[in-house]
């Protein structure tokens, strides 16, 4: 069991809260634009898995939900905020935008917007990981609907076969847009749709970070050492639109979006349990201030791509 | 050495295996079995289940886990039994093969190779019967081959998996157990995106790619008892499109046939065809004609299924029409 240093994770997750409201921010003003989909309220889950990772050789996956992920595997948020403002000086050069950025470097492998993708494409990573024998597994993250997606039991049954390091990590956040899981998910919960194939699942709260680094440290664990495929589901929230442009109101009630604003949210949920007290707070505000501010600096000032780039990056040397 | 196209293109693979370790083939029934068409004969012997392996009938996951492989720089060959099958696998292909360097700002590349029979067979029918060409041909990102003959299938199967770009590899089942002089040289290898012209000409132009250059060879042997010289192009690579040798022989010619197996409607010879019309226009002295298959999906009755596909007699109309001469 690593050591957990929870007041970083609640830096880090304060960070991702923090970025997200000033993205949101900037798209109201019109500097971000088209799909731009906010992690705010599931932060808990990509920090607590975060924290339990070999960042030397262990490999990210997501969907378009991304923004978090890669601040918390350490990319630069003035690359990301550059992305989205559709910069030169974003992580794909302003052409891939919100939902389309990887870091070689930091072990993230987009940034994937077909839902379901995430699966087969993260259990690929872990096919390579194993090929190459470097110790390394694959944390494949995908969202409650996309576990409707028959590319998802593909990989299920692919990973199991071929004994691959991955874990799938299902983001339930209760809704595929506007569609409640309850409304295109039969059966029991969706961990259990992989025990089929001998796939071993369990599920947590992932509103509290405790028991997400519980989960994810036996999914990490059981993966690594057994050189076998397992899957942890986390019930969080998000506690805005799907994308920007969702009006959640024709699908949750505005009591449902405020109990779980006041009584789930991850940040207070950890602040109460580590007792952590204002002035630190403060502190680490402040802190962060300063780096979305620099972030969203950049991502202003950073030039538009020179028309150049249109035609480069299609076709590799 | 003489070898039949199936038997170069399991060769290619073979030396391809040897060189580099990242290479490895995944595939319905390409392990024991040896390939539903015998392509991949001998290599479980040679190289072991690491590395040829097979895989569920789950071309959507399989292509998927091939290009998340892909992405961390291994080298995978996916064979599709058939490309009809392909369909299902798209997805994989164009929105995470084709575009990931793009969207990625040129980080992560994806040097895969997708293979397997394309086209129509023999009576199997309209699910089984299907050229593909145009569908991939279509997405900026991807490379698109379709060899004719042992030596470039060979030779462009081996550029194919050296090159660091997602190459879609059409090849065809009508003509795998055709023999044609190889090579022996490892390291010959042609360059994607060259055509070749076959066979010299000066009265007509006529470009195609794979099995149809077969149809368009016996027209030509039909013409030229008449004393009309066709050139005979033989694409090979289909994007990128080798456009500077279609038009210095239309520049000879001036004119234009393209003989395409599938339907016509925004097909390869569309393409051509405009781009001949935009580039070549004062060369041309009559409209260019394609012939391609039938605007249906291919029925099974003998001569239903005759009267769809490319005929020998369809290109020589089309030879006759664009000399405006009576056949
Ligand atoms: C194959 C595919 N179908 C539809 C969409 C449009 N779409 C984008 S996100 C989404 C909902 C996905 O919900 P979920 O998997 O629960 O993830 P969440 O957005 O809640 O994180 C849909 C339908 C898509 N991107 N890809
Ligand atoms: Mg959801």
């Amino acid at each position: 069991m690593k050591n957990i240093n929870y007041k970083d994770i609640y830096k880090q997750m304060l960070l991702l809260r923090r970025f997200e409201e000033r993205a949101g921010k900037l798209y109201k003003m019109n500097e971000i634009a088209g799909f731009c989909h906010l992690y705010i309220g599931q932060e808990a889950i990509v920090c607590g898995i975060r924290a339990l990772i070999d960042s030397t050789k262990d490999i990210l996956i997501t969907t378009y939900r991304d923004h978090g992920h890669m601040l918390a595997l350490g990319m630069d948020p003035k690359g990301v905020m550059a992305e989205l403002t559709g910069r030169i000086g974003g992580v794909s050069k302003g052409k891939g935008g919100s939902m389309h950025m990887f870091s070689k470097e930091k072990g993230f492998m987009g940034g994937h917007g077909i839902v379901g993708a995430t699966a087969p494409l993260g259990t690929g990573i872990a096919f390579a990981q194993k090929y190459n024998e470097t110790g390394g597994i694959s944390i494949s993250f995908m969202g409650d609907g996309a576990m409707n997606q028959g590319q998802v039991f593909e990989s299920f049954n692919l990973a199991s076969l071929w004994e691959l390091p991955v874990l799938y990590v299902i983001e339930d956040n209760g809704y595929a847009i506007g569609t409640a899981k309850g409304r295109c998910c039969a059966g029991g919960e969706l961990y259990n749709r992989a025990e089929p194939f001998g796939i071993p699942g369990r599920i947590a709260d992932g509103m509290d970070v405790d028991s997400v680094i519980e989960i994810a440290q036996w999914g990490i664990d059981y993966v690594r050492k057994n050189c076998k495929p397992a899957v942890i589901q986390l019930s969080t929230y998000r506690f805005r639109g799907h994308s920007m442009s969702d009006a959640t109101k024709i699908y949750r009630t505005k009591e449902e979006e405020e109990y779980m604003i006041q009584n789930r949210d991850c940040l207070k949920i950890l602040q109460q349990k580590i007792q952590l007290s204002d002035s630190v707070i403060d502190q680490y505000e402040e802190e962060i201030k300063k780096i979305v501010d620099a972030a969203e600096e950049f991502a202003l000032s950073s030039p538009e791509p020179d028309a150049s780039e249109l035609y480069t990056d299609v076709y590799s040397a | 050495m003489e070898l039949t196209l199936r038997d170069a293109l399991r060769d290619a693979m073979a030396e391809e295996m040897l060189r580099d370790k990242s290479v490895f083939l995944m595939g319905e029934d390409v392990s024991q079995y040896e390939g539903a068409y015998k392509v991949t004969r001998n290599l479980l012997k040679e190289f072991g289940p690491k590395r040829v392996i097979d895989t569920p009938i789950s071309e959507h996951g399989f292509a998927g886990v091939a290009v998340g492989a892909a992405f961390m720089g291994l080298r995978p060959i996916v064979e599709f039994m058939t490309f009809n099958f392909a369909m299902q696998a798209i997805d994989h292909i164009v929105n995470s093969a084709a575009k990931t360097l793009y969207m990625s700002g040129g980080q992560i590349t994806c040097p895969i190779v997708f293979r397997g029979p394309n086209g129509a067979a023999a009576r199997v029918g309209a699910q089984h019967s299907q050229c593909f060409a145009s569908w991939y041909a279509h997405c900026p990102g991807l490379k698109v081959i379709a060899p004719y003959d042992a030596m470039s299938s060979k030779a462009l199967l081996k550029a194919a998996i050296r090159d660091n770009n997602p190459v879609v590899f059409l090849e065809n089942e009508l003509i795998y157990g055709k023999k044609g002089e190889v090579l022996e040289d490892q390291d010959y290898i042609m360059e994607i995106g060259k055509a070749a012209v076959l066979k010299e000409g000066k009265d007509v132009t006529i470009v195609g790619f794979s099995r149809m250059l077969d149809v368009a060879q016996a027209a030509i042997n039909e013409v030229e008892k008449q004393g009309v010289s066709c050139e005979l192009i033989d694409l090979r690579t289909i994007r990128p499109l080798d456009f500077a040798t279609i038009k210095q022989s239309i520049q000879k010619t001036n004119r234009l046939l393209v003989v395409e197996e599938s339907w016509p409607f925004a097909g390869i010879a569309s393409e051509i065809i405009a781009q001949a019309v935009e580039h070549c226009f004062d060369y041309l002295d009559a409209e260019p004609v394609r012939i391609t298959g039938k605007d249906i999906p291919l029925p099974y009755a003998k001569n239903l299924e005759a009267m769809a596909l490319v005929s020998v007699e369809d290109v020589k109309r089309g030879i006759y029409k664009l000399l405006n001469r009576p056949a």
